[in-house]
């Protein structure tokens, strides 16, 4: 499919922003399959998905272990689908295998398993239970670093997440071996699973909270595909502290029903909400991995 | 001892059983750590403020550039260990048992077990003898909590010599590894030199009558208990079961086998650590009686080390009568 060099995939912002609506198709038929799963992070994660991984990182497909490799960590596991459609997207793993998204014998357990537990290419360690993934992307900067090597680590994390103590632990540990070749993307869609995150538990002001913990902080439109490839590479130029970029997203984005709205966090769309979603969803030249709805 | 033989050579050479050396587990951690660290430079260690307490403060010292503070947080050290050894590292992890354990549960069972990270926890500070600290801080429970992980090695040595020796062998091995050691002085009586196996315990005596099953500073105790039984003429073999998981069923089974009884003995709850491991491993494959030693399914409290033994039931006496209960019950 594309060819196995290392990145950029797409220089050009309209193939992105084409790629993410791929994306999203693709989330909406896994899930149309499935019965099972999230839509409304995964929906809101696409465009920042697709700037990662068709542009900014270091990777080859082909060898998940890659020497040079960035790192990325997902810290909210539950929005696997957007992981696994990009990897798939961008080579790891054949297309079809997004149909065995949450299925029994399958690789694409419904929250992310390693390469060595279940053999799925891209993902370094398991994610699901919540508040994990800074933690591990700070050992790997310091590993990197103790090594002299100049690969980045990215970490995607949520903004219900943050309620999470260990966030702030591993925060704190960042700040303190100035951990500059470490990103944070935090998912701020306001949403969580019991309501908008304000409601749930006050987490503003966010950007103070990060920069009195040391970082540098940016502020972006999540969806905005310049402002997301401009704010990664000024992340990755901070020096002598860990960077956090705190993208603006909204939940459900591109799908009107699901849009902005917390109680699609967990549910998959059912047969005739997924026909308005991929209608709403204009096609793209990449062209779908299946069509959900031929012989229904 | 003389009426039973020494199987191997298991012991130190010239063991006074009446005067042993004694020296901490935990500072056979702490010298192999900086013995490791000498020859492999991926060896890397994480302080959670014990360093001093767990040993750690010596490679600290050694390898400034590879040892990272984590602050009071052992939440975040499990989780920075799993980053750091997916770049390559080996990275030890050290706190005390139930801060190692109980706190990071979860840390440990998605970022190290599951995901089959290269991490060593090595908790200190294990078991009733942290004494006067109390209830708090007397773990009893992190071996069951350990064991129960897949994909996780459970070990606990017998003295300095074999913690130094289990620490050193398990950087070997590419897997996730509980190794659980003490903070006090103990009697140092296993032989540095003889063959060490994850998962092949080591029989110290031969026995025809009993088989005492005894893990970390209770192997000892154990001893202790023999010379007690020693006019009684009853034939003891004692095993060192160092490995917790994956546990030497073959000798279980033929302890059960060659001597019809068991005892086990561990400075843990009887519910879910040695004791529930040989019961698992009987009940399975030879069905035999089995007394055990351990805490019964109770918190501990402050006081001395053996007093607290005396008081729940773990000290050497306590053993002896062990053995003859389950004498009793052989068919
Ligand atoms: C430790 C832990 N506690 C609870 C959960 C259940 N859970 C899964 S996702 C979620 C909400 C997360 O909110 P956020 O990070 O904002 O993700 P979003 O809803 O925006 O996708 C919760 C509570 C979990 N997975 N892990
Ligand atoms: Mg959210």
């Amino acid at each position: 499919m594309f060819p196995n060099l290392k990145n950029p995939v797409f220089t050009d912002i309209d193939d992105l922003n084409e790629m993410a609506r791929q994306i999203r198709r693709d989330i909406m038929n896994m899930l149309l399959i499935s019965k099972s799963g999230h839509s409304g992070g995964p929906l809101g994660l696409a465009d920042i998905f697709s700037a990662l991984y068709f542009n900014k990182l270091s990777l080859l497909p082909e060898n998940p272990n890659y020497e040079e490799r960035d790192f990325v960590f997902l810290s909210i596991g539950h929005v696997a689908p957007v992981w696994y459609a990009t990897l798939s997207r961008r080579g790891f793993f054949p297309l079809e295998e997004l149909t065995t998204l949450r299925k029994v014998n399958g690789r694409l357990q419904g929250h992310p398993a390693p390469l060595k537990t279940h053999g799925l290419p891209g993902v370094e360690i398991a994610s699901g239970a919540l508040g994990q993934g800074l933690s591990i992307a700070v050992g790997a900067a310091l590993g990197l670093k103790l090594s002299k090597k100049s690969n980045h680590v990215f970490c995607i994390c949520g903004d219900g997440e943050l309620n999470e103590g260990q966030i702030w632990e591993a925060a704190m540990t960042a700040d303190h071996h100035k951990t500059d070749n470490l990103t944070v993307i935090v998912d701020r869609n306001h949403c969580q699973i019991d309501n908008r995150t304000e409601n749930v538990q006050k987490l503003e002001p966010l950007a103070d909270k990060w920069k009195a913990f040391g970082f540098e902080v940016f502020e972006i439109d999540g969806h905005n595909m310049k402002e997301v490839l401009d704010t990664i590479d000024a992340a990755k130029k901070v020096k002598g502290k860990p960077s956090c970029i705190i993208a603006y997203t909204k939940m459900g984005r591109g799908v009107s029903f699901m849009e902005d709205n917390y109680k699609w966090h967990g549910v998959p769309p059912n047969d005739e909400q997924g026909k308005v979603a991929l209608s709403e969803l204009t096609s793209t030249k990449f062209g779908d991995f299946i069509d959900y709805y031929k012989d229904k | 001892m003389n009426y039973i033989h020494k199987f191997e050579n298991y012991l130190i050479e010239n063991l006074d059983i009446k005067n042993p050396e004694l020296k901490e587990s935990r500072r056979g951690f702490g010298d192999a750590i900086v013995d490791l660290g000498k020859t492999n430079p991926d060896i890397v260690v994480l302080g959670g403020d014990v360093s001093g307490s767990v040993r750690t403060d010596m490679f600290r010292d050694a390898y400034p550039d590879r040892f990272f503070s984590v602050g009071i947080a052992e939440q975040d050290m499990m989780g920075t260990a799993a980053g750091l050894a997916l770049t390559g590292k080996i990275p030890i992890a050290s706190t005390y048992g139930e801060f190692a354990t109980g706190r990071p549960f979860d840390q440990i069972r998605q970022s190290i077990a599951y995901s089959e990270m290269n991490v060593k926890i090595c908790a200190s500070h294990c078991g009733f003898t942290v004494g006067p600290d109390g209830a708090t801080h007397q773990s009893l429970e992190d071996v069951g909590i350990m064991r129960i992980l897949p994909h996780m090695t459970v070990v606990t040595p017998a003295d300095y010599n074999q913690t130094y020796k289990a620490v050193v062998e398990s950087t070997k091995v590419n897997k996730p590894f509980y190794i659980r050691f003490y903070r006090d002085n103990s009697p140092n009586f296993t032989n540095p030199d003889a063959p060490f196996k994850f998962g092949k315990s080591d029989t110290l005596y031969e026995g025809s009558d009993c088989t005492i099953i005894a893990s970390g500073l209770m192997v000892w105790e154990s001893m202790m208990a023999m010379e007690m039984l020693a006019g009684e003429k009853i034939s003891v073999r004692l095993i060192n079961m160092h490995t917790i998981k994956p546990i030497d069923k073959e000798a279980i089974i033929k302890a059960a086998k060659d001597t019809g009884c068991i005892v086990t003995c561990e400075d843990h709850q009887k519910i879910g650590g040695l004791g529930g491991a040989v019961a698992e491993v009987l009940a399975q494959e030879y069905p035999a009686p089995v007394e055990f030693i351990g805490a019964s399914d109770t918190f501990g409290e402050s006081g001395k080390a053996a007093e607290l033994y005396e008081k729940y039931g773990l000290s050497s006496r306590h053993i002896a009568e062990a053995v003859k209960r389950a004498l009793k019950r052989k068919k």
